[in-house]
């Protein structure tokens, strides 16, 4: 008896399962917020259409993202058409490759919610010859023709020390104040910043300590090399606790202008000490720019300018020329310069990200 | 024989007492050791940062004291200072003309309310403490993310008033640090010289008999989590005004200097024993490798295995001394 009803369980399962996955490719649910943008007027007809999809909905740096990938598709002449998902999840970044695919769309940008789980749906785009490349957050190199890196280290790492310098009236003892120090990204930074000192020879380098993006590590790593360092003219802190920790004790003890301070970081985290001058300025890269650069690159690989491979080159509107260059398994276009907030702009970026 | 038990016991209060001079001792050559190296070290300025960077530590180590005596462990206690930091900083951000005071008073009734349902499900439900408190590890943490919504609350977003309650001075002395000094006051009063405070000894050091002889050791467990919960919301609020920054991830892992600085100052973690004096010399201890590492110049890669190394010394002697006084107890009897 019980068999039997275990069994005819299993087949009540089984028939769910079956009719469930058959009507999902039937139907097609939209539980999201879509926008289509017709960017001119629709005399000459059929416009070649440039899709973006984000991380989700609400989300104010994806959208900065959006607008300036609409800014670039508009100064093409094509058509945008932007999905964000209510969730950031990877299920509803699939369900709209599959509209999209539908569509019959000539290229997909996109933020990825999970580097690996969109590869089959993003594939299988790529099968239909749209082309697809990812931005801000990148899929795996199976996924994409090329992605759009924002963090450019040769770039990142020139900028601060040429920042520091400048703060420091080009000569004097700076630290930098790290996150772990396993942490690739600021590993790499600050090898090119250490390469690019030699530009500099008034200025030097005297300590590189980790808060572990920690707040009260960074705080007592900061207290550390005021007490030991009595000459030091400047910090740099290419990581979000670390600069805005810095940026605490320096407040805190009264040393604004005395030692200068820089570094990547949260505008929201910043906004308090930049506007007091703590911190003149800052970088990190800006949203509208990286959406920008994807949407020249998306319209490069319709028109074939590039393919994806390393060594293409193509015009980026205002950006210049960018040119695709080999990381890790794939390719990746990089931003270049990043961004700089300072009193004149922090005001209108705290409350974007 | 009296004579003799006066000695025995006399020598048992001069080992005991010894365990404190030798940490008081360490503390000294540590300090010496710093100085020598960074001259900074021992001025004004830099005790000030490291007493204010070591108070809310030793606000938490009170609370956590108290539950290791019961035999018990909070775990929770990261993410009720997030939950109780990221609620207060909401608030401070919506209602910027609120009084300083009301925050720190709402912070620490969230921590109040956290710590009590984690106490009544050990001592009423009687779940282990730390499987308990793992669970509302977890519990606190997705309720800081989602009271946020993944995100943060900046410097800019907190009113001045706010702020300052980490910055202001009482009498010349920091906040934070005054606030310490209270707690461990108010502690010290509690446990040595109120009757509720010595039954905490009694429930930890054997329960069974405590139970026999008429104490409420539900009662006296779910005290000690929820006192424990109220320091750890306090210190939340005094974290997040400290920091000027409220994450999701605040204080993440911070539960393990606490039980650090039990230990180091002589909390025995089988329960009945620990001293405020224990624990105050145990956190400045903390306070001091925090601040003195990186003064030493000691590399990175050397700091976390140094202070591994200092822990465990002191956790080996108070292994040796234990054993000693066992041993004494023992020899004690046959007489």
């Amino acid at each position: 008896m019980k068999k039997l009803i275990s069994l005819l369980l299993s087949l009540m399962l089984v028939a769910t399962l079956i009719t469930a996955c058959g009507e999902k490719k039937v139907e097609e649910p939209v539980t999201s917020t879509e926008k289509e943008t017709k960017t001119e007027t629709e005399t000459k007809g059929e416009k070649v259409k440039f899709a973006i999809i984000v991380k989700n909905t609400g989300n104010p740096y994806n959208e900065k993202e959006m607008e300036g990938f609409v800014k670039a598709i508009e100064e093409l002449g094509g058509e945008v058409i932007l999905k964000a998902p209510d969730q950031p999840t990877a299920e509803a970044q699939i369900q709209m490759i599959e509209e999209l695919i539908a569509q019959n769309v000539a290229a997909i940008a996109i933020a990825a919610n999970d580097p690996d789980a969109l590869q089959p749906a993003l594939q299988k785009a790529m099968d239909k010859g749209i082309k697809v490349l990812s931005l801000d957050s990148a899929v795996n190199a199976d996924s994409r023709m090329v992605h759009v890196n924002q963090a450019d280290p040769t770039a990142i790492g020139t900028s601060l020390v040429a920042g520091i310098s400048e703060m420091m009236g080009g000569t004097g003892q700076f630290a930098i104040l790290s996150a772990t120090s396993q942490a690739t990204n600021q590993n790499a930074w600050i090898e090119v910043m250490k390469d690019d000192l030699v530009n500099y020879p008034d200025i030097e380098l005297v300590k590189v300590a980790y808060g572990d993006d920690l707040r009260d590590k960074s705080v007592s790593e900061t207290e550390a090399l005021l007490q030991s360092y009595p000459n030091l003219k400047g910090i740099v802190a290419p990581t979000t606790v670390g600069v805005a920790a810095a940026g605490k004790v320096l407040t805190d003890k009264g040393l604004k202008g005395t030692v200068q301070l820089t570094g990547l970081g949260l505008p929201s985290e910043m906004a308090e000490y930049i506007e007091s001058g703590v911190c003149e300025w800052m970088y990190l890269w800006n949203p509208i720019d990286v959406g920008y650069l994807a949407g020249y690159a998306a319209a490069a690989l319709v028109d074939g300018t590039i393919t994806g491979a390393e060594g293409d080159k193509f015009k980026a509107g205002t950006l210049g020329e960018k040119s695709i260059i080999t990381v890790g398994d794939g390719t990746e276009i990089m931003l270049g310069d990043p961004f700089k907030f300072d009193a004149g702009n922090i005001g209108e970026w705290k409350a974007v990200y | 024989m009296t004579e003799n038990k006066v000695i025995k016991q006399i020598k048992g209060l001069d080992i005991a007492k010894f365990r404190e001079l030798g940490l008081v001792i360490f503390i000294i050559i540590l300090s010496l050791a710093v100085q020598i190296r960074n001259p900074r070290f021992l001025t004004l300025e830099n005790l000030n940062d490291m007493l204010t960077n070591t108070a809310i530590l030793g606000i938490l180590a009170v609370g956590m004291m108290l539950v290791i005596i019961t035999r018990g462990i909070d775990l929770s206690v990261g993410s009720t200072i997030a939950l109780s930091g990221m609620i207060t900083a909401l608030t401070v951000s919506t209602y910027p003309d609120m009084n300083p005071i009301l925050a720190v008073l709402l912070g620490t009734l969230i921590g109040l309310v956290c710590g009590s349902v984690v106490g009544l499900l050990i001592s009423k439900v009687g779940i282990l403490p730390i499987i308990a408190s793992l669970g509302f590890m977890n519990i606190f943490r997705g309720l800081t993310f989602m009271t946020s919504g993944g995100k943060w609350i900046s410097a800019h977003q907190m009113p001045v008033s706010f702020k300052a309650i980490a910055t202001s001075k009482v009498l010349g002395i920091n906040t934070l640090i005054v606030i310490a000094i209270v707690t461990y006051i108010v502690a010290y009063y509690f446990i040595n010289h109120t009757r509720t405070g010595r039954q905490i000894y009694a429930v930890g050091s054997n329960p069974e008999s405590a139970k026999i002889s008429g104490i409420n050791t539900d009662k006296i467990l779910w005290m000690v989590y929820a006192i424990m919960g109220a320091l750890s919301g306090l210190a939340g609020v005094l974290w997040v005004s400290k920091f000027a920054s409220a994450q999701g991830d605040t204080a993440e892992g911070y539960v393990m200097n606490v039980i650090a600085a039990c230990v180091l100052g002589g909390v025995s973690i089988s329960g009945g024993s620990g001293k405020i004096s224990g624990i105050i010399l145990g956190t400045l201890l903390l306070g001091i490798l925090n601040n003195a590492l990186p003064l030493m110049l000691v590399s990175p890669f050397w700091q976390n295995a140094i202070q591994g190394f200092i822990i465990l010394i002191a956790v080996l002697v108070n292994a040796l001394v234990k054993r000693n006084i066992t041993k004494q107890n023992l020899m004690r009897r046959k007489i």
